[in-house]
């Protein structure tokens, strides 16, 4: 174990797989001399040269399914998204071409592609810049949606998805790059696709968050700790294929739920959540399910609407307790 | 750069041995007569969705795969049956597809607009018009990253021209030296609307210019100028790692889809029946049996090769089962 930001362990996760295997190469705006807008790329142009760092021009739509045609002739690009927000230029690529090719041709071509960069709310960058960006993706059959929460799981989600035969949807976040966290150094750590993790143990309520929701849930744990309420806090980590058995499993514990989300709450993470919740455990819930999402805004610049936008710790907490003194069996 | 081809006579100025001319003749007849063989079948109802015909274009598919090898690539759009066919698929597969049926290449899953062959590196059939370029490019970056020789040739209409990724394709492919040749097949209409009502500039083969890319033009009804023109740039882009843009001449003598039959109120009937003069099919024929080349035994001879195939394939395709219902869910990852 070594101690390092959310940054280093994607660019350890870069440099390992790229090392591994001679197919990986990376693809971008500014990933390359510039050393990404964000610097997860930093350091990869000199270690495996223009060949496999590819900088691009401002052309998301025409970089995107250049990776994809790659990707049906065998290569394994890792395409950078400047941000995610600049994704919707590639959103037909990637919904019509990359998630669909496997199916259309029977099997006979799949895209081993990785499209990865930052998303969700970040500071005062307002409404273009600041949004979350993952529920145009998990709608579609065919893509595979990760958002990596602590260094850790950003280098071993990273991993998995690289070395995945499937288009994976890997969206990090600004504000978590300096966040700093143990991660293993061992190049054959990988955390498989899919799979949950209980993040902190609780007995009263299951809390379903991630990204910066789940360091602010978090937050709002240990203060209802206090308070004698014990949360239990689930990360899915991939989004699609969700991993339902460990959050039914919670549920069947604690039989309260609450789901935190940024984006905003129509059609979002949250309502697919109690969706199926209600549908596995309806007998189990002593509560409805509540949600804490973003509002249903666009984003504003203003610091104090900004914070209007994006779930607080407590307004978090609230819905905890809410849940918590409902009396629903 | 734009090149007439001379007008030649006689025999060996055609510049193409029995050999060949029967493989053309043969190749085009046998397009032509799937794609009637698919109409019927279409009326029939066992064919259903889109069902965009090739016919009158078929000298493109064929004289551009005639310069090419095996281990090269082809990707095209929706219109993909004789861009397929050309590049080696069995039309029995083929004609399964269409019928949705589980011997169909893509296990009846794809349909007439989403042909994939990858045993002939066909890169497949994309129905989002200008998707499919950067596709194109992606396997020409492919092919350079691993050093590798072949070329890919992408296959689009004049529809695709004023897209943004047209544009963004020919500059990353410029930029970067991709062994790709865009060959844009300009039968002068997109669904209805004709070439000036959607380009500033009609000469589509210019917009290369721009780029630094060789393009000329061709008169795609003649398979033989297709030939000619097509193999130049494949020899220039396999030998450079340069991209080429062609654009071909052609005409479509059906309407956009079954859905338009006759294409009758955006062009006239004059017009569709002048250009039916300039029938790829036709003028291949009467040059080979004016040079001597075939006679009317060969071509008759070809003339049953192809409709005995073409019989089987519907055979097969009407043989073949519908896909099991597990079918629904395979193939949406590819699983390890
Ligand atoms: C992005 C997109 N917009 C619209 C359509 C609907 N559409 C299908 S074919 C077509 C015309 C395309 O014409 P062209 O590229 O010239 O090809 P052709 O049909 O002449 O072979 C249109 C508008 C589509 N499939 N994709
Ligand atoms: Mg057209």
């Amino acid at each position: 174990m070594a101690v390092m930001t959310y940054r280093e362990a994607l660019n350890l996760a870069l440099r390992e797989e790229m090392r591994r295997d001679p197919r990986v190469f990376v693809m971008g705006e500014e990933v390359g001399l510039y050393e990404g807008a964000y610097k997860v790329t930093q350091g990869l142009l000199k270690e495996f040269g223009p060949a496999r760092v590819v900088d691009t021009p401002i052309a998301e739509s025409g970089f995107t399914g250049l990776g994809i045609g790659a990707a049906m002739l065998g290569l394994r690009p890792v395409v950078e998204m400047m941000t995610f927000n600049f994704a919707l230029l590639a959103l037909d690529q990637i919904v019509n071409s990359a998630a669909k090719m496997c199916y259309m041709s029977g099997g006979q071509y799949n895209v081993p592609l990785v499209i990865r960069g930052p998303g969700g709310p970040a500071a005062q960058l307002a409404a273009q810049h600041s949004q979350s960006m993952e529920t145009y993706f998990y709608h579609v059959p065919g893509l595979k949606v990760v958002r990596p929460t602590t260094p850790m799981d950003a280098k071993g989600l990273l991993k998995s998805a690289i070395r995945d035969d499937n288009p994976v949807i890997f969206i990090e976040a600004e504000t978590l790059y300096p966040v700093k966290g143990e991660v293993p150094e061992d190049p054959d750590f990988v955390i498989p696709l899919g799979q949950a993790i209980v993040r902190r143990e609780g007995t009263d309520v299951t809390v379903i968050a991630y990204m910066g929701m789940m360091y602010r849930s978090m937050e709002a744990a240990d203060e209802l700790a206090k308070e004698g309420i014990s949360v239990e806090l689930v990360d899915p980590r991939t989004l699609r294929p969700m991993d339902v058995d460990t959050i039914i499993g919670s549920v069947r514990k604690t039989h309260r739920v609450v789901v935190v989300e940024a984006g905003a709450g129509f059609a979002g993470m949250g309502s697919e959540i109690s969706a199926f919740v209600t549908e596995h455990a309806f007998d189990d819930l002593d509560a409805p399910v509540e949600r804490v999402t973003g509002a249903n805004a666009p984003m504003p610049y203003a610091r104090n609407l900004e914070k209007l936008k994006t779930p607080s710790k407590d307004k978090i907490a609230a819905a905890i307790r809410r849940v918590c003194n409902a009396n629903g069996s | 750069m734009a090149k007439t081809i001379p007008e030649r006579k006689g025999p060996s100025a055609l510049g193409v041995d029995a050999e060949l001319a029967r493989r053309l003749l043969h190749d085009m007849l046998l397009i032509r007569r799937f794609e009637e063989k698919a109409a019927e079948a279409y009326a029939l109802g066992k064919v259903g969705g889109f069902l965009h015909l090739y016919i009158g274009e078929e000298a493109v598919a064929v004289g551009a795969t005639s310069v090419l090898r095996a281990d090269d690539y082809a990707i095209s759009a929706y219109r993909d049956h004789g861009h397929c066919l050309a590049k080696g698929a069995d039309p029995r597969r083929v004609m399964a597809e269409l019928f949705g049926r589980r011997d169909g290449l893509s296990k009846g899953k794809g349909g007439s607009m989403h042909l994939f062959d990858r045993s002939v590196n066909f890169l497949g059939g994309h129905a989002i018009v200008g998707a499919h370029l950067p596709l194109a490019a992606g396997a020409a970056f492919a092919i350079k990253y691993e050093a590798r020789d072949a070329v890919v040739v992408c296959y689009f209409g004049d529809g695709a021209v004023p897209q943004g990724e047209f544009h963004e394709s020919l500059n990353l492919a410029a930029l970067w030296k991709l062994p790709v040749i865009y060959l844009c097949e300009n039968n002068r209409y997109a669904m209805g609307t004709s070439t000036d009502r959607a380009l500033a500039q009609t000469e589509i083969w210019k917009f290369g210019q721009t780029y630094g890319i060789p393009s000329e033009k061709v008169d795609g009804m003649d398979v033989l100028a297709i030939r000619e023109v097509v193999g130049r740039a494949v020899a220039r882009t396999r030998r450079d790692k340069t991209p080429s843009l062609i654009e071909a001449d052609t005409y479509r003598f059906r309407g956009h889809s079954m859905r338009d039959p006759a294409g009758a109120v955006y062009r006239t009937k004059e017009e569709v029946e002048r250009e039916k003069q300039r029938d790829p099919i036709v003028m291949l024929r009467e040059r080979a049996l004016k040079a001597g080349i075939l006679t009317e035994a060969d071509v008759r001879a070809i003339e049953k090769d192809v409709n005995d195939r073409i019989d089987e394939a519907v055979a097969f395709a009407d043989a073949s089962p519908e896909p099991p219902d597990e079918e629904l869910f395979t193939d949406i990852y590819k699983e390890d």
